[in-house]
């Protein structure tokens, strides 16, 4: 089982929900976070004042697959997110030890 | 506001009232005659918009514009305003403003009011009751002590705001509106302002600015982060303010007359050239437009018309909104951050600099077919002189009352929070509360 995490820019959020459910992922987290990476901030201007503003709004998805399902999803994350604008985001993949579905037991793959 | 003397004159009109008021039932429901229901009416209204303009109005204007931690306690601030000045200007506030035309102040024969009857009139306002000027100029004097607590906001503690207020209206307010409103010299010298732009907004802008550079920038001014927190406050606040406005200059009128609307119409279009001014200007200079550019060039666009607004034509009106937009972006972008002083929600900038140019403009544009004085435009260059006259006289009485209350009320009680209290915020430190 991986964990599959990805940051992405929020207005992509439906596109890649659509491509995960196309290819049978059918459940995620999605998490309001705020960061920077090569984007860097930006600049608010308020009555002549400006402030560096470093950590812009993005959107964290979590989506925990199978082992043969998780090149896929990255690919599909990956497609869906992508802009090709500075700020698109990054992927990460992580191994899970185990699972448990809470309200009827079941471990690992089926509980995914 | 001018007092307009209504045209009932002539014995002949006379007779023809005391005999129409014997034929109609009407009249006779115990309004003394001079009382009219009309102008009562409207008065009535305008005096609710005039207090609404201060809360919900400003307290929302302000609230949005400070940081999160600050909210409550810059609505306690206008909030305050209302609760004590309303009760000090029945007090003695309005006698000594309003009762007796002594050039340097009034009298204190309505002390508490006393001597008011139901069908009492004030010879400044003939045609409403006596106590309807008496409210609706005490929503004047309540947003003027409002207006200052913008330019130190984030900062000041509570205590030392509410003995500020009780000695700015006493001994700044009350000499300057009665210098200009009540009979005294300034008035009598000629000085124009309709609804207060020198009264209201320069002395209030004037008070902010000396205040604002006493306590000091906030802290992390100019290396932080202090964005507004909530930009769709301001905007609620601003169009609040600006309805509240047609009762402010409309009813300055103190008559439901065509002199009201008059003001009223050019009070508007000032709103509106002076947003797009703003708006414009930071379009081209920044690229974007902000919604705080364009609330912030209605608000200039509405106090700078604010001594005008029943002297003038709509078009000049218009005129007069251009350059506030555009003379106020400048003071709040370029000569704020120039001098370094920390004026916080921009009350000398746009307040104190819309009043001045307000006056002004009103000496350059009045139109005698209006408000029957005419200006430099109709040949009158001793107005600009006179109402130059009555800028000076305001920026010094209210700043050197400003500068003497501060330095008084420090000793008292430390005007400014500490360091810890400023970081954690004035909603939890000074009123125990917080937004979550």
């Amino acid at each position: 089982m991986k964990l599959v995490t990805a940051i992405i820019k929020p207005f992509k959020l439906d596109e890649v929900r659509q491509a995960l459910t196309g290819i049978g992922v059918h459940g995620m987290t999605v998490t309001e976070v705020k960061g920077y990476g090569r984007q860097k901030g930006h600049t608010e201007i308020y009555r002549g004042a400006e402030y560096a503003v470093n950590f812009l709004p993005k959107l964290r998805i979590e989506v925990a697959v199978s082992a043969d399902l998780a090149d896929q999803t990255v690919q599909v994350i990956t497609a869906g997110a992508r802009t090709g604008q500075i700020g698109d985001g990054k992927v990460f993949v992580t191994p899970i030890e185990s699972a448990v579905r809470i309200r009827t037991g079941e471990t690992d793959a089926d509980a995914l | 506001m001018t007092i307009w003397l209504r045209n009932r004159s002539a014995a002949t009109g006379f007779g023809a009232l005391a005999l129409s008021a014997l034929a109609s039932p009407a009249f006779a429901q115990g309004n003394t005659p001079g009382i009219n229901p009309t102008d009562t009416a409207w008065m009535i209204v305008a005096t609710a918009f005039v207090l609404m303009m201060t809360v919900p109005g400003l307290a929302l204007f302000y609230a949005g514009m400070v940081r999160k931690k600050n909210v409550l306690a810059t609505m306690a601030q206008s909030l305050g305003a209302v609760a004590v000045i309303s009760i000090l200007w029945v007090a003695y506030g309005y006698s000594l403003t309003f009762v007796g035309d002594g050039a340097s102040l009034g009298t204190l024969h309505r002390f508490m009011l006393s001597g008011m009857t139901m069908d009492s009139i004030n010879p400044l306002a003939k045609t409403i009751p006596e106590s309807l000027f008496v409210l609706y100029q005490m929503t004047f004097g309540v947003i003027a002590v409002a207006l200052i607590a913008g330019s130190v906001a984030d900062r000041m503690r509570f205590s030392s705001y509410m003995l500020f207020c009780v000695g700015w209206f006493t001994f700044a307010y009350i000499p300057l509106a009665h210098w200009i409103w009540g009979g005294g010299f300034l008035g009598q010298l000629g000085v124009l302002d309709f609804a207060g732009g020198l009264v209201i907004h320069l002395s209030a802008g004037s008070a902010g600015l000396v205040a604002a550079i006493m306590l000091g920038s906030r802290r992390g001014y100019g290396s932080e982060n202090l964005a507004p927190h909530d930009l769709s406050l301001a905007v609620i606040g601003t169009g609040l303010l600006w309805v509240g406005w047609f009762g402010f200059n409309g009813g300055s009128a103190l008559q439901a007359n065509s002199r009201a609307v008059m003001a009223i119409l050019s009070t508007h279009l000032a709103a509106c050239a002076g947003a797009l001014m703003w708006s414009a200007i930071e379009w081209f200079k920044r690229r974007k437009p902000s919604v705080l550019g364009m609330i912030s060039g209605a608000v200039a666009g509405l106090g700078t018309i604010t001594p005008a607004s029943g002297f003038v034509t709509p078009g000049q009106g218009i005129l007069i909104g251009l350059i506030a937009g555009a003379v106020c972006y400048w003071a709040c972008t370029s000569l704020k951050h120039r001098y370094k002083y920390d004026d916080t929600l921009d009350v000398f900038g746009i307040h104190g600099i819309g009043g001045m140019i307000g006056t002004l403009l009103t000496g350059v544009f009045a139109t005698a077919a209006i408000g029957g004085t005419p200006g430099l435009l109709e040949g009158n260059p001793h107005l600009l002189l006179v109402q130059a006259v009555g800028i000076v006289v305001t920026i010094i009485w209210s700043g050197g009352a400003t500068y003497v209350l501060l330095k008084l009320i420090d000793v008292l009680v430390r005007v400014r929070v500490s360091h810890e209290h400023e970081v954690e915020g004035l909603d939890i430190t000074q009123h125990g509360e917080a937004l979550q």
